[in-house]
């Protein structure tokens, strides 16, 4: 079944719509543009059967996915592990905890392969052939390589100062990477610039509404995964907070549908110390978000004007939620004790999830006898220097059976 | 050019009229969009309409006088 249920592109302050296209601003007051669909059109089609029956990606839900035909970028993207996460429970103590694990999302090991597969089909959709980005890392990443099996060309725009591997992880895909000299206000301009005046599909710029909605899929796996039920608590990493906004109204959407009960969910903000300014909104009780300059380990979340962070602020609020922070020593315990007691390799952003959870719970503002998803959205190989110098170094031996029988008494002793 | 930007203002230049003294230096058209006041802070949506160095040589002055100026544009770049 086809049929796209999408209605127009709404401004979020003001109410006005606008016909589905490239564009993102309200001309009459500013505002950010959202995707607004006629759900009664859908009303009792979209059903659990229907889409248990189709394959196991991010598009089983593609109904409420901003694209009129087939993707036709990123088809196999999503459906990625719910681990119940029961040696974390127990350092934590807590009685019901999952990992929701896209730090292996398919093709580039996070969940910037859900937006940016939405974001590309789109664009498309619209005709484009040339597709860009302006990113720290992930995005980069995802962008060049959803482009090249899509054949489309794209341009990938980066602070001159970025770590080799982020670079090198871009650069393999052939994509036209930029590296601009400047700091990070000076690279926002430029790019803003570009984005202005070059005919392209950038996809956190002028496809940005459609972009936005692929983050959605990720809260109706979790809801699906956990039989059908929207969970009490979920912890989100948060850049510009826009993905902490798509997990409220994907589990609205689903509730409205009948899919899962409304379970009162409570959607916790995560960010690291260096730069929270969402948290920081939310512990001060205002909803002004005031810009900060980024220092912090976590860079894929180091956005100091985060363009969604108002909103966010109102989610985690209206939902009954809280929002948290930790410092770079705490992101990488967090990376460790998900590695050491899960397996679960996670970037410095998962650090954060965890470390906030951690630290929720512990202050009482989580329950512990409730269902608690925590997001795991991107992967640790990709920050290896976060990590470098924090965990042990290999034990050094001879090629000899005597001195590791000694290691290993020392290992007992 | 018309240039769309935000403008962030703080406690101490928040009871200055610098968007008249903007429209009256500079040779371009100034239209407000959206405005507002909260605890010490102040954010304007405003359209600049001229010539390019003329828009340019603005928004440096705006930067002179501590206001943060950002495009509509905000956070291109990603994580
Ligand atoms: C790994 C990871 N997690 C979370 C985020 C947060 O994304 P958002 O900008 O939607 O808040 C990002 C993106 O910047 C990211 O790279
Ligand atoms: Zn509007």
């Amino acid at each position: 079944m086809s049929g796209s249920i999408v209605r127009a592109l709404k401004c979020r302050e003001c109410g006005q719509e606008y016909k589905i296209a490239p564009t993102h601003v309200c001309e009459f007051c500013f505002g950010p543009l959202e995707v607004a669909y006629d759900y009664d059109k859908l009303e009792g089609k979209f059903t659990r059967e229907l889409i248990e029956s189709r394959p196991q990606t991010m598009w089983r839900y593609r109904e409420l996915l901003p694209i009129d035909g087939e993707p036709t970028v990123g088809v196999q993207v999503g459906f990625t592990p719910l681990v119940r996460a029961h040696n974390l429970e127990k350092a934590l103590g807590v009685s019901e905890l999952y990992i929701k694990n896209d730090s292996v999302c398919y093709p580039t090991l996070s969940f910037k392969d859900r937006v940016v597969s939405v974001a590309l089909s789109k664009a498309v959709e619209f005709g484009f052939e040339t597709v860009a980005c302006a990113s720290t890392g992930n995005l980069a990443g995802s962008v060049s390589a959803n482009a090249a099996a899509a054949g489309l060309k794209s341009y990938v725009f980066i602070p001159h100062d970025l770590e080799q591997g982020k670079v090198l992880s871009a650069a393999i895909y052939g994509t036209k990477l930029v590296g601009i000299k400047g700091t990070y206000d000076d690279v926002n301009r430029l790019c803003s610039e570009i984005a202005g005046k070059y005919d392209w599909a950038f996809v956190n710029v002028n496809v940005r509404p459609f972009y936005a909605e692929g983050s959605k899929s990720f809260a109706y796996e979790i809801m699906e995964q956990l039989g059908w039920q929207a969970p009490k608590h979920v912890v989100v990493p948060m850049a510009s907070g826009s993905l902490c906004t798509k997990i409220d109204k994907a589990i609205k959407e689903f509730t409205r549908f009948g899919l899962v009960e409304n379970a009162g969910t409570s959607i916790y903000g995560a960010q690291a110390t260096g730069c929270s300014p969402i948290t920081r909104s939310v512990k001060e009780g205002t909803d002004l978000i005031h810009p900060v300059r980024p220092d912090t380990i976590a860079k894929s979340l180091a956005i100091g004007n985060p363009a969604d962070g108002y909103y966010a602020n109102k989610v985690i609020l209206d939902s009954g939620g809280w929002s948290e922070d930790v410092s770079d020593d705490e992101i990488v315990a967090a990376m460790r004790l998900l590695a050491e007691t899960e397996g679960i390799f996670t970037e410095t952003a998962g650090g954060v999830t965890l470390g906030c959870a951690k630290k929720l719970i512990e202050a009482g503002r989580i329950p512990r006898d409730e269902s608690i998803v925590v997001s795991v959205t991107g992967n640790g190989l990709k920050t290896l220097e976060a990590i470098e110098g924090r965990v042990d170094a290999p034990s050094l031996i001879g090629p000899s059976l005597a001195e590791f029988d000694d290691l290993v008494k020392a290992d007992k002793a | 050019m018309k240039l769309r930007v935000y403008l962030t203002f703080t406690s101490e230049n928040a009871r200055e009229p610098i968007v008249w003294k903007l429209g009256r230096d500079f040779d371009v058209v100034t239209n407000i969009r959206t405005a507002e006041i909260k605890e010490g802070m102040g954010l304007m949506g405003l359209e600049i309409d001229g010539e390019t160095e003329v828009v340019e040589a603005a928004i440096s002055w705006l930067e002179s006088q501590g206001v943060h100026v950002e495009p509509i544009e905000q956070s291109v770049i990603a994580g």
